[in-house]
Parts: C-alpha cells; sequence; structure tokens
C-alpha cells in the first residue's frame, strides 16, 4: 500500500522528502529483530510494534543513522551497538510502593488468604532493580509473614538484577518513597529501613534473607516452580498479544489453584484464553484468583 | 469514510474544553477518538467519568491492547503513555516526553504513523508546548489538522505553538470543532482553509 500523499493537498502539508514506506519499514523493523534473535539470542520479534518501533527510531537518530536497515548493520557487526540497544530495550521504570492503592488492597485482601498457608511462594515476575521486591517484603515483615515467605525475584536482565541484589537506591526518590510508602498502608517509619550510604539509600539488608535473585526470560524460558502468588506488573504491556497470551499460560501454570496473579493497575485479562480462570478479587485493583 | 482516528490533545482548561467538543458530537459518531490530557500521575478515574456525564459517546479510560471503537472516546490514564497500534492502543511507562506522561506529541506521532492522513489531530486549550510537533507529524503524514482559536481557549500557550508549527491548520471557536468534526466525518465536507490568527 503506498502512502496517499497525492489525495490530501488541501492540508497545506509538506509532502515527506523521504516517502515513508510503512510496509517496507515493517520488513526492515522484522528483519532486524530477526537478526538480533538469531546471532545473539534476544528474542524482541513478539514486543509491541510501535513501542519498539519508536525506541529503534531513536537509536537511528542518536547514532545520526539514515535508516533501519543501516542500524541492522552496525547492531549485527557491533556488539557494542547491540549493548546499547538492549538498554534502549528494555524498560525499567519502577518505584518503591508504586500505585499505593495495590498495596492498600494487597493487604486487605490477599493477606488474609496468606496468612492460611504455612509457607508461602511468591514470584515477581519482571522485577527490573527490585524496588517494588522490596516493597514486598517490607509489607510482608509487617504482617508477619515474612519469615514464612520466599520470593522469587526474576528479571531478562543481569545488570538491573544486580542492582536489585545491592540494595542501594537513589537518595533523592526517598520522599517519594516515603509518601508512598505511608499511603500503601505503612506500619512503621520508612525512614527505618534504611541509612545513607555509598552515595545512595542503602536498604535493611535482612529484607533480601528470603528472596532469590534470578535471570528468567517470560518469552523462551518455562515455568521453575509452583506459586501462591505471582507478581508481574508493567511489564507484559511491551508484548504483543499473541506474547501476552503466551506468557499468562506460562502464569497460570505456575499458580497453585486459589494462588493470586497481580498485574498493572492498567493491564487487563480480557480476550486472553485464561481469563474465565480467575476472579478479580477487588476491582478496580487488578489482583485476580485462580478459581479453576 | 476518509478518516480512522481522531487525536485530541490538551492540558490547562481541558476539561471545559473537553466536555464542550465531546457534548457536541452524537452517540453514533463512527470515528474512534483518542484524547491525551495532562494531570498528576496520581489522578484517578474522575476524567473518564466526569467526560461521560457530558456526552452520549461511550468514555472510558485506556487498558492496554484495548480496541479502538467507533462511538468511543479512549482516555489516556495518567501516568503513561500511549501508542496508536493498528486497530488498538498500548501502553508504555517510558520516560516522559518534554515532562509529560502521557504526552500528546508521543501519542499523535503514533497515531499519524499508523493511520497517515485518515487521522485527525486536534489541539485545545494548555499551557505548555507539547502536541506542536506531533499535530505537524500529523499533517506531514497526509492528515489534517484543527486548533482550537487561541482567543478562545482558557490559556492559549499550547494552541499558539500549535498554531506555529501547523500554519496550515485549521482555527476554530471552541464552539465550531464539533460542527466541523460531523462535517469531516461524513467526509463530504468542502474544504474550508482558515488562516491562523
Amino acid at each position: 500500500m503506498a502512502v496517499q500523499i497525492a489525495e490530501v493537498p488541501d492540508t497545506g502539508a509538506e509532502p515527506d522528502r523521504q516517502a515513508f514506506k510503512p510496509d517496507l519499514e515493517r520488513i526492515e523493523i522484522e528483519l532486524l529483530l530477526e537478526g538480533i534473535f538469531r546471532h545473539y539470542g534476544f528474542d524482541f520479534r513478539a514486543y509491541a510494534y510501535a513501542s519498539i518501533r519508536r525506541r529503534l527510531w531513536k537509536r537511528i537518530e542518536e547514532e545520526k543513522l539514515p535508516s533501519m536497515s543501516a542500524l541492522q548493520e552496525r547492531v549485527l557487526h557491533e556488539p557494542a551497538m547491540m549493548e546499547k540497544l538492549l538498554l534502549d530495550l528494555s524498560i525499567n521504570v519502577t518505584a518503591m510502593f508504586r500505585d499505593p492503592s495495590f498495596y492498600i488492597t494487597f493487604r486487605q485482601h490477599v493477606v488474609p488468604l496468606l496468612r492460611t498457608y504455612p509457607f508461602i511462594r511468591i514470584w515477581h515476575a519482571g522485577c527490573s532493580t527490585g524496588e517494588e521486591v522490596y516493597s514486598m517484603a517490607m509489607l510482608l515483615r509487617e504482617e508477619g509473614l515474612y519469615d514464612r515467605s520466599r520470593i522469587y525475584a526474576t528479571d531478562i536482565n543481569e545488570v538491573v538484577l544486580q542492582r536489585a541484589k545491592a540494595g542501594i537506591f537513589p537518595l533523592e526518590r526517598m520522599q517519594e518513597y516515603t509518601d508512598n510508602y505511608m499511603r500503601a498502608g505503612g506500619k512503621r517509619s520508612f525512614s527505618e529501613y534504611y541509612t545513607a550510604k555509598y552515595g545512595g539509600a542503602l536498604f535493611d539488608q535482612s529484607l533480601t534473607k528470603n528472596v532469590v535473585f534470578s535471570q528468567h526470560n517470560l518469552v523462551t524460558d518455562r515455568s521453575f516452580s509452583e506459586f501462591n502468588v505471582i507478581l508481574c506488573r508493567n511489564v507484559l504491556i511491551y508484548f504483543d498479544k499473541t506474547l501476552q497470551s503466551k506468557v499468562h499460560s506460562l502464569f497460570y501454570d505456575s499458580l497453585a489453584m486459589f494462588g493470586v496473579l497481580v498485574l498493572g493497575s492498567k493491564e487487563t485479562l480480557r480476550f486472553m484464553s485464561h481469563e474465565e480462570c480467575y476472579q478479580q478479587m477487588a476491582p478496580p485493583e487488578k489482583i485476580f484468583r485462580k478459581v479453576r | 469514510m476518509p478518516y480512522s482516528i481522531v487525536a485530541i490533545g490538551t492540558s490547562w482548561g481541558g476539561l471545559s474544553a473537553l466536555t464542550n467538543l465531546l457534548g457536541g458530537l452524537p452517540e453514533e459518531f463512527p470515528i474512534p477518538i483518542v484524547v491525551v490530557q495532562h494531570r498528576s500521575k496520581d489522578s484517578d478515574r474522575l476524567l473518564a467519568q466526569l467526560l461521560g456525564d457530558a456526552t452520549p459517546l461511550k468514555v472510558c479510560e485506556v487498558e492496554d491492547k484495548d480496541a479502538l471503537c467507533a462511538g468511543t472516546v479512549h482516555v489516556a490514564p495518567a501516568n503513561y503513555h500511549i501508542l496508536v497500534e493498528s486497530g488498538h492502543l498500548s501502553l508504555t511507562t517510558e520516560e516522559p516526553v518534554r515532562f509529560s506522561r502521557p504526552s500528546i506529541d508521543v501519542m499523535f506521532t503514533s497515531a499519524a504513523d499508523t493511520y497517515r492522513s485518515e487521522t485527525i489531530g486536534i489541539i485545545l486549550t494548555g499551557a505548555n508546548e507539547d502536541g506542536a510537533s506531533g499535530l505537524a507529524h500529523i499533517v506531514k503524514r497526509g492528515g489534517r489538522a484543527l486548533i482550537q482559536d487561541p482567543k478562545t481557549a482558557e490559556i492559549p500557550i499550547m494552541p499558539e505553538a500549535a498554531v506555529q508549527a501547523v500554519p496550515t491548520a485549521e482555527v476554530l471557536g471552541l464552539d465550531d470543532l464539533a460542527p466541523r468534526l460531523l462535517e469531516l466525518s461524513r467526509g463530504a465536507a468542502k474544504v474550508d482553509r482558515r488562516t491562523a490568527v
């Protein structure tokens, strides 16, 4: 399908100097992602198209390259360019007690269920730099459940996992986190959990006593255990619907019966093949219980 | 029908301008509408509720991969960017653009790249310059640009920036935007290019 510039002269638009050929661009992007997968093993082929396209163009513009194909040439021949692109393509936006209302609802509706279990297994999928893992650890400790819990915190990216393990977060965000913590129903003083050290806020290392940080790729790796709770917030939005559906099968298979699945506040199970297997516990929070 | 999407961006004063614009459209308006209104990152679903009371159209806050629907106003949620894909919308938490998330430029650009000449972009009242380059991108891809006349805007900065970026856009008073959209949706509109103020 050609660009129909000729049909719309009335806007007074300057026609594109280099005609925009979306179908050709799609071919170039698919070839690039296929090349990355086959050469480096990173699989971005089923990521949401508009977002990955936007981030590829940002890299092209930063490197002052003429086209998507030129980026392919560089990426396939220069591992350093792949490293850069890998950082561009992994979104690591997170915060402690992000969406405080979720934590309040979790305390009210999920904690009572967890109290009935002798041992609690939690999978935090796509944990990034770990802020939300530490948040959950604090919540479990305050509810008296931490000692019988184990949190498996996974991410595709080794670099962010190392930072999660270190537990040092930017001091300048502590005001925001303190505010979130209070609104999330925190029961202590947030400042008890960290000390200013190494140019940042070093968090209480006993919070990770029962946390296992490990690399796991949601696109290619399989289930590795059975869990009572799976948290995966604002990760699946970067996948297309087919891949979302595949990952939901993985989560379903990894959840114990009556286990709890937590998604980001604007994510949904609608049109997923397992939609009927879950009940939403406390709308509008995206906390779902596996019931069949 | 030549248009597939109406993309609207606004910030300060947007609620009352949107109420006016959307309130003037009928329930069966055939083109999906996507709205980015700047707001605080903690704000809840109230905006969609207020707009829903003001228009016969269905108003919903976007969830990831929502299908674009006729007769529906898709409102960007606080603290997410919204990207227009073919037939649906995706959300991302990528970095704010010009301090904004959601960013009007990001939404407009993705709409233009996906629907090209089938895109209508509209800039309303606002206190910053977000949206101007996105609107220019819509026109570059062959789409159509409408701008609220800055003289009728609660804060003229956003529409003025848009007029500067897209001098050929149609500049209309707030009350004239809904009737113009209806004309365009019928596909029988006679082109009436007005000059910028």
